[in-house]
């Protein structure tokens, strides 16, 4: 089948075992035969089963195969329309499964049609699909949604069968997962009695996810022998920070000559593209690598997937976009650089090295600094345990449940009882309260406003007691912005002295840059100089590490797991010795020019750097409980005149950068005063307002997408900011106030986390030091960078105006008399950068 | 609250950090580009419900600068209506607002291009200056419809330009976009000069030469 499931797996089993007989047909039989394959006991069980399943198996499992045996068995006699719906996450997945199942069809000549249904498909196909459906369909959770918002969506899915949701773990991850499970309520109203199975990887609470699919029940697949995971030993120790990996170029090299296929799994797409240059230019032998990441063009990636499978590669370099997708057959060994953040992700993507189901994955760990051998032991200890990480979900999220309602009255007029009864069957939505999905309905019809402005404009309105939409014309643009994944608005980078476009970054990315900023792209690492015209412009940087690591807004969190699992570690040096020298040196530097964190203290430091001071906080309390510490202390500092500029959090430290350095933390720590800062402060945060900007794109209160092309960044829109403002003040118990209220705060813990920290660490030690510490270093190349505008952003601004006025000679007064037009001013050369003005102490 | 007093053609002038432009002479406070009934137009023409304040929340702003400047006339430089009909249609509550500032102090509208009608003036003379919608000719005028801003401290600002012959307003709207002071469209009448961004004060930059 699928490559990578054609692994002979003919351990035990005869090919006349009773249940074999029992369940599959003799022509299916003899087909397994004639491939030299038997039935892996998890493909038996799926056949035999009379309702929902959820098959959690190891890649290279015959997973695929599982899931479309008993729809294959079914079409043997033929079927009149839709029979089997298969839903992947990837559109490359899709194509992927439609022909590796060419093969059965053929062989067992089933009278059948396999089609993909994506965005790519053409739209003659696609109108065709409309009329004369297939008896397979392959698709994704938008397609589908999509497909559900046509008035033919009875007729299409009347006849359904089965369906297939493949990689459940990874959709279940996101609020696609939620739109697709909405959209199974919806295709068991219109096709009752059939039959839902989930694949998945390995996860931690298989309940969980069977719960999520509305009930199902759970088979485990053999998940095979133990999986041989180790460092990769390298002839030179990790640098103290730097994300790149490449010290480790050589013996990783050597280490991908002596495997068939490797796969490198690197956590950004920026360290990706460092990662793949350092190869590179030490590939002395030229073996054959290629890159994969999502920022590269599809044509580019579908080059890339194409030698895979050819097996004209030895290795490709890849983030998280192979985390799922097309199996490679051949994979023997998987390397991942940079720590893996993740414990079950760790696992899942060990997983790929899956050359023979029946024999260990191989993979390797080079962690790219020395606070990253820590991760990497630690998550090597968790793995040995089979201590998977993972948050509970919580319920399904209103604003898909706004954007599914929309998308049904496109379809036709629903009555709101009818459709309140079919959601509440999707599992997300099992506890759905009325009054919740009432305001849903009422948010998509008038708007949900306090004050009624719109009830002569109402998008749904109720007729004959049903409600559809006022204006049938509305379909179009809610057709058009279907789904839940919020893309970041891109703005392109040029070269400042002439020369072409050398790529794009994320708007909200290019506005945190200020002059000087080294930041890498399309594989260079280039200066910013200034935004013209929402364009990037650059000029080359010789340094060899960017300032600014990433340029995607994605960040990948360390389980709290694991970061409780390094605290323990690190703060205790009877257990050092697990740790290789280099680290334990760095240990002990730390100790020497600042401290160790311990149980019982919270360590904390202050130092300048690049113009700023900064104070890092190593709290060990997850991500969540340091985001929010953040912003409280950041509110303290704002009181205390500091003129914080931002800050940003990983799992266990926090940084904040200021105008003024912070040399008495106690008070700030202060917790009634981090108490005071719970209301308007963090309403009023760049936190919120990101989440707001999805949920207003999702639950459609703006459009993404317009007919006749995308919404530039011109005159006509506005940031919506101002909307999440304006709400605030005027109508702030309004629906999509709530729901960003509630999303932000699964991302901000209550504040009882911050007290527990407060509690464990009765000694604070605040040491106050020259320069970065051993321990900070990392922490100055994280990502999501929190701004905060306050005053110390205000003070920059009249810092940076005043300075531009004056390169540009121009001094004026409040009451200048004799200014009259003002001078035209000539090219100059760049203000000076105001961050070198701060002398380091 | 600090503005930015200048003097442009001889007249002596306030730039306000609210995107306002203040003449203490005559007592003239003119904004530019109001949009009011935004909102309900797009909801009108099938579009996003927004949410329907934004009317509400401009006056609330123009009310405080009235409040604190006590002027004789507030001028609209044009687009102070979304579109002719929204000028019909305003909400009650929004209606009332600003009928309170009409009994307050005379407001003077321009037409602008999204207003033609709701306009009653195509120009206004402020001593040897043109108040206008867009800029026109060799100046010196006083115009809006662009939406000027430019960046300063990572982000952006709006802004009131000086040119040596033409001045443009912000929009003063709650819902308006903004357009770069560097685009061509903008540079094309102020090629060069200052440009005074809205933060929690006034401030000026240079606006660089094109």
């Amino acid at each position: 089948m699928v490559r990578g499931e054609h692994a002979p797996y003919v351990q035990t089993m005869n090919e006349g075992s009773p249940l074999t007989q029992a369940v599959l047909p003799p022509d299916f039989a003899d087909w397994f035969a004639r491939q030299g394959w038997t039935p892996h006991p998890h493909q038996l069980a799926l056949l035999e089963a009379q309702g929902d399943s959820l098959l959690i198996a190891p890649t290279g499992g015959g997973k695929t195969l599982a899931g479309f045996l008993p729809s294959l068995v079914e079409l043997a006699e033929g079927w009149k329309g839709l029979h089997t719906l298969y839903v992947s996450p990837l559109k490359a997945l899709t194509a992927d499964i439609g022909r590796n199942l060419a093969r059965p069809v053929a062989d067992l000549n089933l009278p059948i049609r396999v089609e993909d249904r994506t965005g790519d498909t053409k739209t003659s196909a696609r109108q065709r699909q409309r009329t004369d459906p297939p008896q397979v369909l392959l698709t994704t959770p938008e397609s589908l949604a999509l497909m559900l918002s046509y008035p033919e969506a009875p007729k299409i899915f009347g006849s359904l069968r089965r369906v297939v949701l493949d990689e459940l773990h990874a959709l279940a991850e996101s609020k696609r997962g939620d739109q697709l499970m909405l959209g199974l309520a919806r295709l068991r109203s219109l096709a009752p009695g059939l039959i839902a199975t989930g694949l998945s990887a390995t996860v931690e609470d298989p309940q969980a996810l069977a719960d999520f699919m509305g009930g199902a029940q759970v088979v485990h697949a053999d998940p095979g022998p133990e999986p041989d995971i180790a460092m990769l030993p390298t002839t030179r120790p990790p640098p103290w920070a730097g994300a790149g990996g490449r010290y480790a170029v050589r013996d990783v090299l050597k280490a991908v000559s002596e495997a068939r296929t490797t796969i490198f799994f690197i956590n950004t797409r920026a360290q990706a593209e460092l990662f793949f240059q350092a190869l590179w230019a030490e590939n002395d032998q030229n073996l054959p690598i290629g890159l994969h990441h999502g920022s590269l063009s599809r044509e580019a990636r579908a080059r890339v997937e194409a030698a895979m499978a050819a097996g004209e590669l030895r290795a490709v370099v890849a983030t998280g976009s192979l985390d799922l997708g097309i199996d490679w057959g051949d994979v023997d060994l998987v390397i991942q650089v940079g720590a893996p953040k993740n414990v079950k992700r760790l696992v899942q993507r060990i997983g790929r090295a899956n050359h023979r189901y029946n024999a260990p994955s191989r993979a390797r760990m080079v962690p790219a600094n020395r606070f990253e051998v820590i991760e990497c032991i630690a998550a090597l200890e968790a793995v040995r345990e089979r201590d998977l990480d993972g948050d509970a979900r919580g319920p399904g999220p209103l604003d898909v449940l706004c954007q599914h309602i929309l998308l049904t009255a496109c379809a036709g007029p629903f009555d709101a009882d009818a459709l309140y009864a079919e959601v509440r069957t999707a599992g997300p939505y099992r506890d759905l309260s009325r009054a919740d999905f009432d305001d849903c309905l009422n948010f998509t019809a008038t708007g949900g406003y306090a004050l009624r402005a719109y009830d002569r404009w109402q998008r749904l309105m109720q007729r004959g007691g049903l409600w559809g939409l006022r204006d049938p014309r509305a379909a179009r643009d809610l057709r058009m912005n279907v789904g839940t994944i919020v893309e970041a608005e891109m703005t392109k980078v040029r070269w400042k002295r002439g020369g072409g476009l050398l790529g794009e970054v994320e708007e909200s990315f290019a506005a945190t840059l200020v002059p000087g900023d080294t930041f890498l792209t399309g594989g260079q690492i280039v200066r910013y100089e200034a935004l013209r015209e929402l364009v990037v412009e650059v000029s080359p940087s010789p340094r060899k590490e960017p300032k600014i690591a990433v340029f995607s807004g994605v960040r990948m969190p360390m389980s709290a797991e694991l970061s409780h699992r390094v605290l323990s570690l690190i703060g205790d040096p009877a257990r050092w010795e697990v740790l290789p020298q280099p680290t334990r040196d760095w240990l002990s530097l730390q100790a020497e020019v600042s401290a160790v964190p311990r149980p019982g203290t919270l360590l904390a430091e202050t130092f300048p750097h690049m113009g700023r001071w900064h104070l890092a906080v190593y709290g060990f309390a997850g991500h969540n409980a340091m985001q929010t510490l953040g912003l409280l202390l950041t509110r303290a500092m704002e009181e205390a005149g500091l003129g914080p500029l931002g800050f940003s959090s990983t799992d266990y430290a926090l940084l904040v950068w200021s105008l003024d350095p912070v040399t008495d933390l106690a008070p700030l720590l202060d917790r009634d005063k981090l108490r005071a800062g719970l209301g308007d402060w963090l309403a009023g945060n760049a936190v919120m307002k990101r989440t707001f900007k999805n949920v207003a794109i999702i639950s459609g209160l703006i459009h993404r997408n317009m007919p006749g092309g995308r919404r530039s960044g011109k005159q006509a829109t506005f940031s919506t900011d101002i909307l999440y403002d304006t709400l605030r003040r005027h109508d702030p118990e309004h629906l999509l106030m709530r729901i960003t209220a509630a999303e932000a705060g699964r991302g901000l813990v209550d504040f009882g986390r911050i007290e527990e920290m407060l509690d464990r660490s009765p000694v604070l030690d605040h040491r106050q030091l020259d320069r970065v510490s051993p321990l900070a270093a990392p922490l100055m190349l994280e990502m999501g960078r929190v701004r905060i505008e306050g005053q110390g952003r205000m003070r920059l601004a009249e810092q940076e105006a005043e300075a531009m006025m004056q390169a540009a000679g121009l001094q004026l007064t409040d009451d200048p008399s004799g200014f009259d037009a003002p001078a035209p001013v000539v090219a100059r050369p760049e203000p000076s950068r105001r961050r070198k003005a701060r002398p380091a102490r | 609250m600090t503005g930015f007093a200048f003097t442009w053609h001889g007249l002596r002038l306030e730039a306000r950090c609210s995107g306002a432009l203040w003449w203490p002479e005559e007592r003239w406070l003119v904004v530019a580009d109001l949009h009011l009934g935004k909102s309900e137009r797009m909801a009108r023409r099938g579009g996003a419900l927004l949410p329907p304040y934004e009317g509400l929340e401009t006056l609330r702003r123009l009310e405080a600068e009235a409040e604190a400047l006590d002027p004789a006339v507030i001028v609209s430089l044009g687009d102070g209506f979304d579109d002719d009909a929204a000028a019909e249609a305003l909400e009650p509550q929004v209606a009332e607002h600003l009928a309170r500032l009409e009994a307050a102090q005379e407001i003077r509208w321009i037409a602008g291009n999204h207003d033609p009608r709701a306009g009653g003036e195509e120009t206004l003379r402020m001593g040897p200056v043109t108040l206008r919608h867009q800029p026109e000719g060799e100046g010196p005028d006083i115009s809006g419809h662009f939406h000027p801003v430019v960046r300063l401290a990572g982000a952006r600002r709006r802004a009131l330009l000086i040119g040596p012959s033409h001045m443009i307003l912000p929009a003063f709207g709650a819902y308006t976009g903004g357009l770069d002071a560097g685009s061509g469209a903008i540079t094309r009448w102020v090629p060069h000069g200052i440009a005074v961004a809205c933060l929690h004060k006034a401030l000026p930059v240079p606006l660089r030469a094109a």
